[in-house]
């Protein structure tokens, strides 16, 4: 009785047929990776424009804007991915949040870092303590507080759960982040792009923008295909030596 | 079923709670949030006797057209505008590269008796629009500059 999306849909939540798939496809994911960072860098470094205001200096934005996109993207899929766990008890949703919880930490830092040596030729400090940074500042010691809970466990499911529930907590900060530039006075700008009205950059610089942007997203698949299989095998190794015991 | 359903129950009612609070944390503390003060802002803190002489804070807004004032000894002297109040800032050190003529700007400091700002620090504010500085000069000469 079961029809074709459904089955579909049971592969993708049965572990050993996910990874199956993930392994076929993270070759690919690499390749990607790296020929759209190839053509992203070109692009940033040598065909866009300077900007009127800041010159050269502008392109840390091709580095420092797809981080924090990713940074964002990336906690908002824990917590959906925590939501599903939580509901369905699905082991892949656990799994999941786990193997991408460092790669969210490790891009939200270089977020902040490309952002403080932005920041101080253009505003003239390397740090201040606004609305924006600080949140992004949180965000990064979220990362870092989930890492360490998903990891205190001896019982997995219990450590599954409970890092789950820390990680719907931990994305009220997302919306705080994206629309701190708004509510708040800071010195960080408003959105550039993800707004409302027409996105307010010039096209020769938002087209390096989004392929840096797509060269993330592939980094991002295939770190995730490498620490899915390192964290699967660990679940399997944990659950052996629980029930052998 | 009936026990997951029970289960998105709680978890909403959970995260419900969770972001309230924050949301009213927040709330209370919106005065302290903020980064800076604009002028008029600063005025009314000062005619409702919030702030004084002692009090540090932050005054941001644009630098009024060729109001840059530049002494010998290194010290300038600048209006910062939310084009309704304005208000004289007194500053001497380093400035950013970006602090021009009607550009964003934030100076950090305190008041003196004669309501002028006198800056520790002045940071500089950009806003969110990229584009060459080609684009920059045509947009300038069909609209004129602002």
């Amino acid at each position: 009785m079961i029809n074709k999306g459904n089955e579909l849909k049971l592969q993708l939540v049965n572990p050993g047929i996910l990874e199956r798939y993930i392994k076929t496809l993270s070759p690919w994911f690499c390749g990607a990776f790296i020929s759209s960072l190839i053509i992203g860098l070109w692009f940033a470094i040598f065909n866009s424009p300077p900007d009127y205001l800041q010159g050269e200096t502008v392109r840390i934005m091709y580095i420092h804007v797809p981080s924090a996109w990713m940074a964002l993207f990336i906690y908002s899929s824990m917590a959906v991915a925590s939501l599903i766990g939580l509901i369905y008890g699905h082991l892949v949703a656990f799994i999941y949040t786990k193997s991408v919880a460092p790669i969210g930490a490790v891009f939200t830092l270089i977020c902040l870092v490309t952002g403080s040596l932005w920041g101080k030729p253009m505003w003239g400090t390397w740090w201040v303590w606004d609305a924006r940074l600080t949140s992004m500042f949180i965000l990064l010691f979220i990362y870092l507080s989930f890492i360490i809970v998903s990891k205190s466990f001896n019982d997995p499911v219990k450590g599954d759960k409970i890092s789950s529930i820390f990680a719907l907590i931990g994305f009220i900060n997302i919306p705080i982040i994206k629309f701190s530039v708004d509510i708040w006075t800071t010195l960080h700008q408003p959105a550039t792009i993800s707004k409302l009205d027409t996105p307010s950059i010039h096209i020769d610089m938002l087209i390096p923008l989004l392929i840096m942007f797509t060269s993330f997203v592939f980094l991002f698949l295939y770190i995730f295909s490498i620490r899915f299989f390192s964290e699967l095998n660990l679940r399997r190794y944990v659950t052996y030596t629980l029930s052998s015991k | 079923m009936i026990k997951r359903k029970k289960r998105i129950y709680l978890i909403s009612l959970f995260f419900i709670t969770i972001a309230t609070s924050i949301y009213l944390i927040l709330w209370a503390l919106r005065d302290n949030i903020v980064f800076f003060y604009s002028p008029s802002e600063i005025q009314q803190k000062i005619s409702l006797k919030e702030i004084d002489e002692m009090s540090k804070l932050r005054l941001g807004g644009m630098v009024k057209e060729s109001s840059i004032e530049q002494f010998n000894d290194g010290s300038i002297n600048f209006i910062i505008t939310d084009f309704n109040k304005e208000m004289v800032v007194f500053y001497k050190g380093i400035i950013p590269d970006l602090f021009k003529d009607q550009q964003g700007v934030i100076a950090e400091g305190s008041i003196n008796n004669k309501g002028m700002f006198i800056a520790n620090s002045i940071l500089a504010k950009h806003d969110e629009n990229y584009m060459p500085p080609e684009v920059q000069d045509t947009l300038k000469k069909d609209y004129g500059d602002k």
